[in-house]
């Protein structure tokens, strides 16, 4: 049995009441109700204070670029199916720098989860607005000094609208549900985004702890997450209501079986056929 | 670990031939047994499939060829070619002189007639223009029932050099496998329209000449050759975005993905490409990636990434003329300094750059071998010319494939179980032993199955952990930096060929290898002592070494297809030499021994 201490624990670079410490925490104690053993676990992050988070807790990882991890985790995956990828980052990382990786990834429907830490606003550059920050007249920044212009993007809508296969949104105020979240996301096979709403202490004073709570509600059990429109629907609420939960769950077919290569295993595992190799060089004489 | 210097090809053994240049371009015409075809037409005619076809009839009858391509980046219309040369004995090089010109449209009379030899013949259609050269009219429309013209200009253009209508039609066949019976059928017949009505007309043709004798040699192109050398490399996964002139990389490996247990993913972008590469890399699969200008500029952020999280990755560049888009379908040399400065921060690495198509085999699993021993980025740098071109390539020996085996990597070296093993682990020369994420055991008898593999972009310490330590950071430098080492063990040297005390030393590297070769046997033919050296690898070097070989000449000329000479900037740098003296293209197209000679003889050196 895994226990959390498997996980081990870190000094981190975060903020006083950060909203990554509450990640942190649901991911760990969702591993050990899965009984992942940290060895079967390859974590991959961006870069961002949130891409920080898999170095606090023992696993595989690899942390590679700014906006990249999606791509790396699919080379990963590919590589050797039998291990369980998650990548954690923010969403500047994710749905800002990475946005083309991101679409790739719901199309393939490689087996990745996916953890965003949203918390509306590029911390470790000190406040910039980012592509889910909320309020176009609010959101005053030094970069945004008469407000964010772009519209707010929204992940989770975006991602149903791609046909994504798993999609939800938690919160840092509702850690024993977004360990549930985590759970089944690592559980589904095929790719799954999690959208994590948290604050930001540091550069986001107006998505505060106290503006999700009063907004953010569980949706319903009777929501049937195989309905895409309803899906889309719900996906739509934003502003007054911030509905928290799984909006959609499908079976898709998995991006890894068309590799016939991939059901022998890794390939690191796998060796080169010599005769196959010299019939194919006597195709070329 | 595999010693690839009695592979490598001894190229000083190698017969260099020199064709005539047209007659007006010399006075006397030199002794010459080579011959040149070249087909051109529109964007859309088949030129570029009986090109390809010609040259396998012409490897399989026993001929040494060359090919070269030029065409233009649209899908229909335009002007293409696609030259062959071929000889008894070997060629490396395109040349200018043209002995048939077959013409699949009236644009490509006008445009070659002036290259023809004192021999040389136009095979036309009938219905096109036929300008004042000696020609061929053929009626192709006719003789093809409307299809298929390009493999009646086949059928003639065998029969005229000679080569058997059988052998033509296996290749034929050969390639159009797994096409509709209905097409195959309609293509035979075709080609045996153009072999029946040629030997039904009584005229003199030129003079083609016969084929040697020997072992049968493959037909490749250089992306043809990279993918096979990638594979006997033991690469299991290729991840690309779409390119000219790299593309055909991935369709080679694409095809050959199932039989041989690849992954090859067309990714979202070059960005994508490398960063999966890498990811597959680090995850235990042999990895490569291969782009152009465009896209490598893409990819250098993950260039660096490679460097800093030690990952072993092959990236090829097939160079096109730029900046930016610049002439997307042509050939170019441009983009050296690019690929040697490329990525942010400082780290080593090596960049081979093959002078011919074999080399492009064995140098891509040299490429492998050092990426694999030194953890980190190994660049291959081709271009257009080169990745098109076909070439008679002798079989490739397979007894040490697979060149590199990732699992097996750390086999010898066990960690003590219980300790936490050390991803970037400082050692004597640099390089950590290296594990694979969830395979530690399985890969590496003594080290735990749950032993954990970090790989990082930050700096970071021994244990992958983000650091801001500033001594760990100084280490970390100098550890990364060491291995620079590793590779100039492995240093594939410059060759070098021609007359031993020359007067003139022609210095190139990449694709101009067979031209600049050509060049100075062209001089030593005309009394002029003349000796060439090739760079097969650019970087890292022996400064010292190469520094003694360019003083010993009397002249030293840098040949190269770029405008600003890149290679010889490169050459002074590190060695201190100047070499005043260029031949320098930058047209679009590659350097031919005539060009060569010519420039010199304009520039007093020749």
């Amino acid at each position: 049995m895994t226990s959390i201490e498997d996980y081990g624990s870190f000094k981190t670079a975060w903020c006083p009441g950060c909203g990554n410490f509450a990640i942190l925490k649901t991911v760990k104690k969702a591993l050990v109700a899965l009984d992942l053993r940290p060895h079967q676990v390859l974590f991959v992050a961006g870069i961002g204070q949130a891409a920080k988070a898999p170095h606090y807790l023992k696993a595989n990882l690899f942390n590679g670029l700014h906006g990249r991890a999606l791509p790396v985790a699919t080379g990963a995956r590919l590589a050797n199916p039998e291990l369980k990828i998650i990548v954690q980052s923010g969403d500047g990382c994710t749905y800002g720098e990475g946005g083309n990786h991101l679409l790739a990834a719901i199309r393939r429907n490689v087996d990745v989860t996916l953890l965003v830490h949203n918390n509306h606003v590029y911390a470790l550059t000190k406040g910039q607005a980012s592509p889910t920050s909320t309020r176009d007249d609010g959101f005053v920044k030094k970069a945004q000094p008469e407000g964010a212009f772009s519209g707010h993007f929204n992940p989770v809508e975006a991602a149903i609208a791609l046909g994504a296969g798993f999609v939800a949104r938690g919160f840092t105020g509702e850690v024993d549900h977004l360990s549930e979240l985590i759970q089944k996301a690592v559980a589904y096979s095929g790719f799954a985004l999690v959208d994590i709403l948290q604050p930001c202490v540091s550069f986001n004073e107006v998505d505060i702890f106290q503006w999700y709570k009063e907004r953010c509600y569980l949706i319903s059990s009777e929501h049937d997450v195989t309905d895409r429109a309803a899906a889309l629907e719900l996906a739509g609420q934003w502003g007054e209501r911030i509905p928290l939960g799984i909006f959609r769950r499908i079976e898709r077919p998995s991006f890894e079986d068309r590799f016939h290569c991939l059901n022998n295993g890794p390939l690191a595992l796998q060796t080169v056929e010599k005769l196959k190799l010299e019939g194919i060089m006597k195709l070329y004489e | 670990m595999i010693n690839l210097t009695n592979a490598f090809p001894r190229y000083e053994s190698d017969e260099i031939v020199w064709r005539a240049v047209s007659s007006k371009e010399s006075e006397t015409p030199m002794t010459d047994e080579s011959f040149n075809i070249l087909i051109g037409g529109e964007a859309g005619q088949g030129l570029a499939t009986i090109g390809h076809i010609l040259s396998k009839i012409l490897v399989r009858a026993g001929y040494s060829i060359v090919s070269s391509q030029t065409y233009e980046s649209r899908i229909r219309g335009g002007h293409n070619t696609f030259a062959v040369r071929f000889s008894p004995g070997a060629v490396h090089a395109p040349t200018e002189a043209i002995d048939i010109l077959v013409a699949l449209n009236e644009e490509t009379v006008s445009l070659h007639e002036e290259s023809l030899s004192l021999q040389g013949v136009v095979v036309v259609n009938q219905s096109e223009r036929e300008g004042n050269s000696p020609h061929i009219a053929v009626p192709m429309k006719d003789l093809a029932d409307g299809r298929h013209i390009n493999s009646v200009a086949l059928g003639v253009v065998g029969a005229i050099v000679g080569l058997e209508e059988d052998l033509a039609r296996g290749v034929l066949k050969d390639y159009l496998d797994g096409a509709a019976e209905e097409v195959v059928k309609s293509n035979v017949k075709s080609l045996r329209e153009g072999y029946r009505w040629l030997s039904e007309q009584s005229r003199t043709l030129p003079r083609v000449p016969g084929p040697s004798d020997r072992e049968r040699r493959l037909t490749l192109n250089g992306n043809e050759a990279i993918a096979l050398g990638a594979l006997a490399a033991g690469l299991k996964f290729y991840s690309f975005y779409p390119m000219s002139p790299s593309t055909s990389i991935a369709v080679a490996l694409i095809h050959h993905a199932q039989a041989m247990n690849l992954v090859v993913e067309q990714a979202e972008d070059e960005i994508a490409a490398l960063n999966m590469a890498i990811g597959a890399a680090f995850a235990g699969a042999p990895s490569m990636v291969a782009t152009s200008g465009g896209g490598f500029a893409l990819m250098n952020e993950a260039v660096s990434l490679a460097a800093a999280a030690e990952i072993p990755v092959v990236i090829v560049v097939a160079q096109r003329a730029g900046p930016a888009t610049g002439l997307p379908t042509r050939t170019a040399q441009g983009d050296l300094e690019f690929v040697l400065h490329s990525g942010h921060g400082e780290f080593p690495r090596a960049l081979l750059t093959p002078g011919t198509v074999e080399e492009c085999f064995h140098l891509t699993r040299k490429a492998f071998e050092m990426a694999q021993a030194y953890h980190g980025p190994v660049f291959l740098l081709t271009d257009q010319f080169l990745a098109d071109s076909y070439h008679d390539v002798p079989r490739f020996g397979l007894d040490d494939v697979p060149t590199v085996r990732t699992c097996a990597e750390s086999e010898g070296e066990p960690g003590e179980s219980g300790e936490a093993f050390l991803s970037y682990k400082v050692t004597e020369n640099g390089v950590s032993p290296r594990l694979l994420p969830g395979l530690t055991s399985r890969c590496s008898a003594g080290y735990s199955s749950e032993q954990l593999v970090v790989g990082d972009s930050h700096e970071h310490s021994e244990d992958g952990q983000i650091t801001e330590d500033l001594s760990v950071r100084k280490v970390m430098v100098e550890k990364r930096l060491r291995k620079t080492e590793v590779l100039k063990e492995r240093i594939v040297p410059p060759q070098r060929g021609g007359d031993d005390n020359a007067e003139v030393l022609l210095v190139c590297w990449g694709s101009t290898k067979g031209a600049v070769a050509e060049a100075a046997s062209v001089l030593s033919g005309n009394g002029r002592s003349a000796a060439w050296m090739h760079f097969p690898q650019v970087w890292p070097m022996n400064p010292a070494k190469i520094r003694k070989q360019l003083e010993a000449a009397k002249n030293v000329v840098c040949v190269e297809e770029n405008a600003t000479g890149q290679f010889a900037r490169l050459l002074r740098r590190e060695t201190g030499f100047h070499i005043e003296d260029r031949v320098l293209r930058y047209d679009g197209l590659p350097v031919t021994p005539e060009c060569i000679v010519r420039e010199l003889a304009e520039n007093g050196k020749g």
